[in-house]
């Protein structure tokens, strides 16, 4: 039994083709064989070379991009698709276990189709070692499927410390108060080097602007310490922490669902308590 | 110009989830309920392309009857009118709600015109299928952009933003078109009063498509284990502020 791997040259990538073995032989399609990107391009490509191969599953990462085609796929070839599963087990039907609200629930589903179009949840696999698969080739595509294709970039608006990528994020929520009781969550995180993020009742309130925000419809972060600064911690909240290592968090509620699931927590005031970690901070510069 | 809204009721589930004793559902009993947030941004944008260019907007739901509420919410914030494709609240995998919706959007369309644009959210917020709207835009035969942070009409075409590690990919594609959306597109505005009032009286047009059989079909649900996460207590105010410092020195970010 073949199996057709779309490649983004990551870990979750590897994550896929790990899953993938499992259903049998892969083979490997890669996500940037079209320059630039034209997501269209791509399912057709993986369309073709599924047929090709009689492949009885389709992989891919549950990135973006990789959810993107393989809608696209589904689409077009009139399949089910199974976004972002940590397991899977082949049989009839195919049985997988994938997430939703961004990770807060695991389902169990059965996937009914002549060939099953999945993809993996990024960071939920380990990824073995294994060979790695051989490349499809893939012919030119038709000009009707790159009318959806990057025509030019954008580079980010601001330019402070990334979110997706800070070592150190200090966040803070509706218990910060005001668009300027931010001026504390700012001060500590500069001292730091850390990235300010919020919560999305923030956003809402308009206090941020959304590129600040954490969460499952916002920014997913992996920082070393991520500082939670009267944040009660919704679950769409808490789906963008999955990656955090160590989590501190301050609250006046010691029964916060963010309290519960901190690793430190101070409880008390953060409009002192915040001010007093800066001052701290500087005590060691 | 005409545009279209697709949205999802889903509950606001607080901070921690509770299945109902089959474990096929979340327990609702105590939660209130919202369209998913990616979809309250696609809600906004298709009002603010009519309130600028003038023309019929819509909103699209389906799911159970009390998801009308939703969709008044969608035309308290504007939305001209809605349609309602009732279900009986079990649940319906991505490419089942795709086609009804199609079925839909086609019924509207031979009578009242093409749609210029039909938002949808990028992913639900419950189950996060990732495929509705691209299913749909194939249906339609139009070209479907994903993920979109900014949108912006350009004569006949649209000029959308993707977000993508590194800034923001842009893409151009002729009208009609299928856009999905994210939150941070815009900031959605609160419903006023009059506008509350008005989406009273806005017509709901109702239909009761039959489910097919799932492709993908829902088993059970399960809260997954905790990440054992041990909170441990620094202290109480002030004082706490070394403890702080020190998981920071110990951290090695400091």
């Amino acid at each position: 039994m073949t199996v057709l791997v779309l490649m983004e040259g990551s870990d979750a990538s590897r994550q896929a083709l790990t899953l993938a073995r499992k259903f049998g032989d892969p083979r490997a399609l890669r996500m940037d064989a079209i320059q630039p990107f034209a997501p269209e391009a791509i399912a057709a490509a993986l369309a073709h070379a599924a047929d090709e191969l009689n492949a009885s599953a389709v992989f891919a990462a549950g990135t973006e991009r990789g959810n993107e085609v393989m809608a696209r796929l589904a689409a077009r070839t009139r399949l089910p698709f199974a976004a972002n599963c940590i397991a899977a087990t082949p049989g009839d039907p195919v049985a997988v276990t994938r997430v939703r609200w961004g990770g807060s629930l695991l389902e169990e589903a059965r996937l009914h189709g002549p060939r099953s179009l999945i993809t993996v949840a990024p960071h939920t696999v380990p990824a073995d070692s294994g060979p790695a698969p051989a490349e499809m080739e893939i012919g030119p595509p038709a000009a009707a499927d790159l009318l959806v294709q990057v025509s030019g970039h954008v580079a980010p608006a601001n330019g402070g410390v990334s979110l997706a990528t800070a070592k150190v994020v200090v966040s803070g929520g509706r218990g910060v108060g005001s668009k300027e009781g931010f001026a504390i969550i700012e001060e500590l995180a500069g001292l730091l080097g850390a990235a300010v993020g919020c919560s999305r009742a923030v956003t809402s309130a308009g206090w941020r602007p959304h590129t600040d925000q954490v969460g499952q419809t916002g920014t997913k972060v992996a920082p070393e310490v991520y500082i939670a600064c009267g944040i009660s911690g919704a679950t769409q909240h808490m789906a963008g922490l999955k990656g955090a290592k160590r989590i501190v968090a301050i609250n006046s509620d010691p029964q916060a669902p963010l309290m519960l699931n901190a690793d430190y927590t101070v409880t008390g005031d953060l409009k002192e308590i915040v001010p007093a970690i800066s001052a701290e901070v500087r005590k060691h510069r | 110009m005409r545009i279209a809204a697709c949205i999802k009721r889903v509950p606001i589930t607080g901070g921690r989830i509770l299945l109902t004793e089959d474990a096929r559902a979340i327990n609702t009993q105590h939660l209130g309920f919202t369209m998913s947030p990616h979809e309250e941004c696609g809600v906004e944008e298709a009002v603010r392309l009519i309130e600028a260019n003038k023309g019929d907007s819509v909103v699209l739901t389906l799911g159970p009857p009390e998801a009308v509420d939703q969709l008044r919410d969608a035309m308290a914030l504007g939305i001209d009118r809605a349609i309602h494709l009732q279900t009986d609240g079990q649940e319906w995998d991505g490419e089942s709600t795709a086609s009804a919706l199609l079925e839909a959007i086609r019924a509207d369309e031979a009578a009242n015109g093409p749609f210029d644009i039909i938002f949808f959210g990028n992913e639900s917020a419950d189950s996060g299928g990732f495929q509705v709207g691209i299913r749909v835009a194939y249906g339609l035969g139009r070209p479907c952009v994903t993920g979109l942070k900014k949108v912006t009409l350009e004569g006949s075409s649209v000029r959308c933003e993707q977000e993508v590690d590194g800034g923001r990919d842009v893409y151009v594609v002729p009208l009609p078109a299928v856009l999905t959306v994210k939150e941070g597109l815009n900031l959605p505005r609160y419903p006023s009063v009059p506008g509350k009032m008005r989406a009273r009286s806005k017509p709901v047009a109702v239909s009761d498509p039959s489910r097919p059989a799932p492709r993908l079909e829902l088993v059970t649900l399960a809260v997954p284990a905790g990440q054992g996460r041990r909170a441990e207590s620094l202290g109480s105010g002030v004082t706490a502020a070394p403890a702080v410092v020190e998981v920071l020195r110990k951290a090695g970010v400091l």
